[in-house]
C-alpha cells in the first residue's frame, strides 16, 4: 500500500513501480476476453475473407457448384484482357490526377489559410463542407453540373468558351477527367486539414529568421517550411495512393466505368466482373492486383505509425 | 498521423509577432483571392440545391441551367414517396447508429486490454489489426458476399452491420490504444489499489478518460458509414432495405432527366452529414488528424 503512493508521485519508470507492474503481468481472464472478441471479429470479417480472395483467384466460379481450378489462367487473361488494361492505365492516371492536384490545391490553401485572420474560420469551412459529402451525393452533384444543359457548360458559353462546351461523361475522352474533377473537389478540404495540422508543427523562428535575412515568401516556404512537412508529406502520399486505389463509389454514380469502359479503374472494373458478370475467380484476380499494387503503400503508412508511437 | 493527444487544438494557432505587423494592403490581396474561390468551391453545391426546389416544367422548359423562374418541394416530395428516399434514410440511420457504437465500444475494449495488459506480441497484433483496416476493400468483397450467404444473413442489414463493424475495427482500436496508453499510470494503480477489477477500471476510469478521442472517432465513423456504397452494394440485394447511397444510384435510374427529383434526393442525403459536420466540426477535424487513413 505505502510503496503505490510514493510511486504515484513519480514520473519516470524507476524500480519502484516494479511491483504493480509485476501485478499486471498476470492478464485477467475477462480482459482476454476483451481482446479476443474484436479480434475473432477482424479475423472472420477481413483476414479469412481477404486469404480466400488469393485461393479463388485461381479459379473460375460462378458461385453455385464447385470451384474449377484454373491455375494463373485468370492472370494470364488479364494481360490480354483490353478492359484491364485500360482500366490499369486509368488507375495510374487517377492516382496521379487526384493525388497531385488534391495535394496541390490543398497544401497552397493549407499555406493560405494558416495564420488567423479575419474570415480564415469561413474559408476553411466553405473548403472542407464537401468531404463530409458521400462520394455518391459528390458524384450526382457534378453529374447534374455535367449535364448538356448544365452549369458547366452554361459557364463556359457565357464567358465566350462555346467551344469546350461538350457532353462531358458522354464523352469516353473527357468522362475519367471530369470524375476526377468532382472527386478533387471533395479531397482538397481532407487534404488541407492534414497540411494544416502539419504546418502548426513549423517552427516559426525559423520563417521569421529567413525573412530577416531576406528570402522572399516562395523561398522561405520552398526551403524553410516545406523540408519541415516531411511528415505530414509521407502520411499525405500514403494516405492518397491507398484512397486512389479504392476509389469505387464516385466513378460508380458517375459513369458505372463508362462510356465503352472508357473511365474504368481496376475497382470498378473488379465489381463489374465479380458482381454483375459473376465471374468470381476473374473477380478475385482483379482483386488481388489490387492488394499488390496497395501493400507498398499500407507498409508505409504502417511503419510511419509505429515509429510516432 | 498525430498522437491523439494533440489533436483538440486545431483552431489556436498562436499569432506570431512578425506577422500580425504585416502590411494591409495583403490582407486585401487575401480576401480578394479567397472569396471569389470560395464562390466557385460553394457554387456546385448552390446550384444544385437551386435545382432541388425548381419545378420539372420549369427546367424541361428552360434547361438546368437557367436561374429559377419557379418554387417548388415536388422534387422533395416525390423523392421521399416514389423514390423512397425516406425509408432508405431510416436504413441508413439504423446501420450508423448501431454500427458506430458496436465498432466503438468493442475496439475500446480491444484497445484497453492491449494497452493496460502485457498482452504477449500486443505490438504485432495491434499492427496487424490496423492493417487490415488499410486493405482495399476489393480483396475482401467476394468471399464477404459468399459468407453472409452461407450464415444466412446476406440481404439483411445485420449483415451490412457486421461488415461495417469488422472492416472498421482495426483503425478504432489503434487510435483508442494511443490514446489510452497516454492516460498515465498511477490513475490504474490507484483504482487497483482500491480492489477495482478490470471491468470496474474500463468502465469507470477508461471509458470516461477517453471521452475525447471516443468523441472524434464518432464523428468520424458518423460520416464513414452513412456514406458507404461499396458494402452496401455487397450485401444488399433488395430496394427496400438499401442505405441512402445505394438508393440514390436507384432514384437516378428511376427519375432519368427528372433532375429536380435528383437533386432532391442529393440534398437529402448530404443534410445529416452537414449537420454532423456543423454541430461537431472540431471533432470532426481532430478526427480526421488521427485518421490519416482514409
Amino acid at each position: 500500500m505505502s510503496s503505490t503512493a510514493t510511486v504515484s508521485g513519480q514520473e519516470t519508470t524507476g524500480p519502484p513501480r516494479r511491483r504493480p507492474a509485476a501485478a499486471v503481468r498476470r492478464v485477467p481472464r475477462v480482459v482476454w476476453l476483451f481482446l479476443l472478441i474484436p479480434l475473432a471479429i477482424e479475423l472472420a470479417w477481413v483476414f479469412w475473407p481477404a486469404i480466400n480472395s488469393f485461393s479463388l483467384s485461381f479459379t473460375r466460379w460462378s458461385g453455385v457448384g464447385a470451384a474449377e481450378n484454373v491455375g494463373l489462367d485468370n492472370y494470364r487473361n488479364l494481360l490480354d484482357d483490353p478492359i484491364f488494361r485500360t482500366a490499369a492505365k486509368n488507375t495510374v492516371i487517377w492516382t496521379i490526377g487526384f493525388g497531385g492536384l488534391s495535394v496541390l490545391i490543398g497544401l497552397a490553401l493549407a499555406v493560405t489559410l494558416n495564420r488567423p485572420r479575419r474570415g480564415v474560420g469561413i474559408y476553411r469551412s466553405a473548403i472542407y463542407l464537401p468531404m463530409v459529402f458521400s462520394l455518391v451525393v459528390t458524384g450526382l452533384f457534378w453529374r447534374v453540373l455535367y449535364q448538356p444543359d448544365g452549369a458547366v457548360n452554361s459557364t463556359l458559353e457565357a464567358i465566350g468558351l462555346d467551344g469546350v462546351s461538350r457532353q462531358w461523361l458522354a464523352d469516353p475522352d473527357t468522362a475519367l477527367y471530369a470524375v476526377l474533377v468532382a472527386a478533387v473537389w471533395r479531397q482538397v478540404g481532407y487534404i488541407m486539414v492534414l497540411y494544416l495540422a502539419g504546418l502548426k508543427g513549423v517552427d516559426p523562428s525559423l520563417e521569421e529568421a529567413a525573412a530577416v535575412d531576406g528570402a522572399s515568401a516562395w523561398q522561405r516556404f520552398r526551403y524553410v517550411v516545406f523540408p519541415q512537412l516531411r511528415g505530414v508529406n509521407t502520411v499525405v502520399f500514403a494516405v492518397t495512393v491507398i484512397d486512389s486505389l479504392r476509389t469505387f463509389d464516385i466513378v460508380w454514380a458517375m459513369t458505372r466505368g463508362g462510356p465503352y469502359d472508357s473511365s474504368q479503374l481496376l475497382s470498378t472494373y473488379m465489381f463489374q466482373q465479380g458482381f454483375t458478370l459473376v465471374n468470381l475467380g476473374y473477380g478475385s484476380a482483379i482483386a488481388v492486383v489490387i492488394f499488390l499494387l496497395a501493400i507498398g503503400f499500407i507498409i508505409t503508412y504502417l511503419v510511419r505509425a509505429t515509429r510516432e508511437d | 498521423m498525430a498522437a491523439p493527444t494533440a489533436v483538440g487544438d486545431t483552431a489556436s494557432v498562436p499569432p506570431s509577432p512578425a506577422r500580425t505587423q504585416a502590411p494591409r494592403k495583403r490582407g486585401w490581396v487575401f480576401h480578394a483571392v479567397m472569396v471569389p474561390f470560395t464562390l466557385l468551391w460553394v457554387a456546385p453545391m448552390a446550384f444544385v440545391l437551386l435545382i432541388a426546389f425548381r419545378t420539372f416544367d420549369d427546367i424541361a422548359s428552360r434547361g438546368l441551367g437557367a436561374l429559377p423562374a419557379s418554387f417548388s418541394l415536388d422534387g422533395f416530395t416525390t423523392a421521399l414517396q416514389d423514390g423512397s428516399i425516406g425509408r432508405a434514410l431510416a436504413n441508413s440511420a439504423l446501420v450508423t447508429v448501431v454500427g458506430v457504437v458496436t465498432t466503438l465500444f468493442l475496439a475500446s475494449l480491444a484497445a484497453f486490454a492491449l494497452s493496460r495488459y502485457h498482452i504477449p506480441f500486443r505490438r504485432t497484433i495491434l499492427l496487424g489489426m490496423l492493417a487490415g483496416n488499410l486493405l482495399p476493400p476489393q480483396i475482401l468483397l467476394i468471399p464477404v458476399a459468399k459468407i453472409t450467404e452461407s450464415l444466412g444473413i446476406y440481404d439483411s442489414l445485420f449483415a451490412l452491420i457486421v461488415v461495417q463493424v469488422g472492416f472498421g475495427l482495426g483503425f478504432y482500436t489503434f487510435v483508442l490504444y494511443g490514446f489510452m496508453r497516454a492516460i498515465p499510470t498511477e490513475v490504474f494503480e490507484a483504482a487497483r489499489v482500491d480492489g477495482a477489477g478490470p471491468t470496474r477500471i474500463y468502465a469507470r476510469i477508461v471509458m470516461p478518460l477517453s471521452r475525447p478521442a471516443l468523441a472524434a472517432l464518432a464523428a468520424l465513423a458518423t460520416t464513414w458509414i452513412f456514406n458507404d456504397l461499396i458494402w452496401a452494394v455487397t450485401v444488399l440485394r433488395t430496394e427496400d432495405k438499401f442505405p441512402i447511397t445505394a438508393a440514390l444510384l436507384n432514384l437516378q435510374g428511376g427519375f432519368v432527366s427528372n433532375w429536380n427529383v435528383v437533386a432532391s434526393g442529393a440534398v437529402l442525403a448530404a443534410v445529416p452529414t452537414a449537420i454532423v459536420f456543423f454541430a461537431f466540426q472540431k471533432h470532426f477535424v481532430s478526427g480526421l488528424l488521427v485518421g490519416a487513413n482514409k
